[in-house]
């Protein structure tokens, strides 16, 4: 390869990637100069669009930000309402939404592991053509996000924009025999998620260590998934709503999105199942925790391309908690409790998929909506993904331009940045 | 999961994006309208969820809003595959840009997808609507609008076979 400056490659379009977005890596003589991921951000019109509109709205609005992940977006928007309105949801309705949730990260991960991020490993373009050589493979892929599905659609109406979830509760709440159907699809589906973790254990995973201030939420005594408190690994500790005061947004000069970072720290921090993993990997019910050992995960997990076991885990994980909340099953009184309206502002947090994420909205005595905050995962991450990327490019420089766009697009790929919560259009161009 | 028979109408988009919100526009539409026993699925077009759409159809009728090549805004396009173990010979997914869709891991990945995998419904329709606006928030700009009456039209066409 001879000595370039300034070269610009032809654009790339980065496929697999759920989202629209652009990178552009400016590398001058042998040093990487910037890396800038432009990402468009939906949450800044809804923040706009929901003004105006009833305490009741959000769930269902918000649910439509994301198609991979409506349940987190529905989740967190109720949790904020609920803490304005002062009202707290217990009992079976708070174990039917952490079912529901749990339904959305057996699909979510399903998807990502198997079509998104394994042909990465396995050295194929793409899940159509792994799949012509691990057909099998491909269809337990299938089998899992099937049954992710099939929890949604129990418990939510159904899987795409789950129509069930309203501030309060449900519209309807499932009988008990409306969940034990499931149990025979679930314990299926365990088998499966036991075997992806075996499977991508067993890959092979570039050397690369973060040392990102991990951020997740903690809920003592399980895995944090529809609620809890936030923590990190600096030993920060906070309620939903002093989110804003830890969590700054700014303006960059190269995005129309905003960067995230914590208040009074200079690096970088992370959301997602590194940072889930990280801090609560003491909390994983039993078959998840054994899977996690037998898979060589640490008590710690800070190699990007090693998030694809942890979300291996995850679905163990989410499938155990299933199963346990179906077994103790008990329909509540009434499938939502109410919620009247009042002046004030609330908080939500959940864990997405891909990691925290937080809601506020600021109410008048109507209940009607005055303002809103969205901060998802993907844009909590865009400095963190653009910092490794830069560590990642910079010993990799004599690659030739074709497989460094490659591996970059895999570094990419391990943060499972999301379609419509944060990127736009994907394009790669490094320019030498 | 083979249903023999089942017809499945499934309209991709998002109703908050402009003219991505074409595929739901015509499931609405069709709603009460179709024969009985025909399904109506709004999907976001991710493929895992659209092979279990079509999963043991008979006929499968997707209908999504595309970005295809120069074509002005409304222009239909409509795609016939077929399994190849439904019709020995036939090519399988013709070599038309315009099935692909707007959305990058979409309706023409799942297609490949479910070729490889034998997941093809016996019989499956693409209707793509040429999409101008993508906006979020935007409504169907107008073109768009103005065709989904014959897009609806096409729809139940495919259905009376």
């Amino acid at each position: 390869m001879t000595h370039r400056h300034e070269r610009t490659l032809a654009a790339v379009g980065l496929a697999r990637v759920e989202g629209e977005g652009a990178l552009r890596v400016r590398v001058s003589g042998d040093r990487v100069e910037d890396v800038r991921l432009d990402i468009y951000e939906p949450p800044r019109f809804f923040e706009a669009f929901l003004r105006g509109r009833s305490y009741r709205e959000p769930p269902d609005i918000t649910s439509r930000i994301c198609g991979i992940c409506p349940v987190a977006y529905q989740t967190s928007a109720f949790l904020a309402i609920e803490a304005a309105c002062g009202v707290q949801v217990d009992g079976p309705i708070a174990d039917l939404r952490r079912l529901l949730y749990c339904g959305e990260w057996v699909a979510s991960h399903a998807l990502h592991i198997y079509l998104l991020h394994a042909p990465d490993f396995l050295g194929y373009p793409g899940a159509i053509e792994m799949a012509r050589d691990h057909r099998p493979i491909v269809e337990r892929g299938l089998r899992l996000r099937r049954a992710g599905n099939a929890i949604m659609e129990t418990i939510g109406g159904r899987a795409v924009h789950p129509v069930n979830v309203q501030v309060g509760g449900f519209y309807s709440a499932p009988s008990r025999s409306d969940l034990s159907g499931l149990t025979g699809v679930l314990r299926a589906a365990m088998d499966d998620a036991l075997e992806t973790v075996s499977w991508v254990a067993g890959f092979e995973f570039p050397e690369l260590t973060l040392d990102h201030e991990m951020l997740a939420l903690s809920q003592p005594g399980s895995y944090p998934i529809e609620r809890g408190t936030v923590a990190t690994s600096g030993g920060r500790a906070f309620a939903a709503a002093e989110f804003e005061d830890h969590v700054l947004e700014e303006q960059v000069a190269h995005s129309t999105a905003l960067h995230a970072r914590l208040s009074g720290h200079a690096g970088t921090y992370l959301t997602g199942p590194l940072a889930r993993y990280t801090l609560n990997a003491r909390w994983l019910p039993p078959a998840a925790a054994a899977a996690a050992a037998a898979a060589g995960l640490g008590e710690t997990c800070r190699n990007p391309f090693r998030s694809i076991i942890v979300r291996a885990v995850e679905v163990v994980c989410a499938l155990e908690e299933a199963i346990r909340i179906i077994e103790a099953y008990e329909p509540p009184a009434a499938a939502s409790v109410p919620v009247p309206p009042r002046a004030g502002t609330g908080h939500g947090v959940s864990e997405a998929p891909r990691g925290v994420l937080y809601q506020r909205y600021d109410f008048d005595p109507a209940g009607t909506i005055v303002g809103a905050r969205i901060v998802p995962p993907t844009s909590q991450n865009q400095a963190a993904i653009e910092h490794d990327l830069r560590s990642f490019i910079q010993p990799r420089l004599d690659l030739s331009d074709d497989e460094l766009t490659r591996q970059c697009e895999q570094v990419i790929r391990n943060y499972d940045p999301c379609i419509s919560c944060a990127t736009h259009f994907l394009t790669l161009r490094i320019e030498r | 999961m083979t249903e023999p028979g089942r017809t499945v109408v499934i309209g991709v988009g998002n109703d908050f994006r402009g003219d991505d919100g074409a595929g739901p526009a015509v499931l609405a539409r069709l709603a009460g309208v179709v024969p009985a026993g025909v399904h109506l699925v709004a999907s976001d077009g991710e493929p895992a969820n659209l092979l279990m759409a079509w999963d043991g159809a008979s006929l499968a009728i997707v209908v999504d809003a595309v970005q295809a090549g120069p074509a002005p805004p409304g222009t239909l396009h409509r795609a016939v595959i077929a399994a190849p173990d439904a019709l020995p010979g036939s090519a399988a997914v013709p070599e038309d840009a315009s099935i692909t869709g707007s959305h990058q891991l979409g309706v023409g990945s799942a297609i490949g997808l479910a070729q490889v995998l034998g997941r093809l419904p016996a019989r499956l329709i693409v209707h793509g609507i040429q999409g101008g606006d993508f906006t979020l928030g935007a409504s169907l700009s107008q073109p768009v609008a103005d065709a989904i009456d014959d897009l609806v039209a096409a729809v139940i066409a495919d259905l009376a076979g």
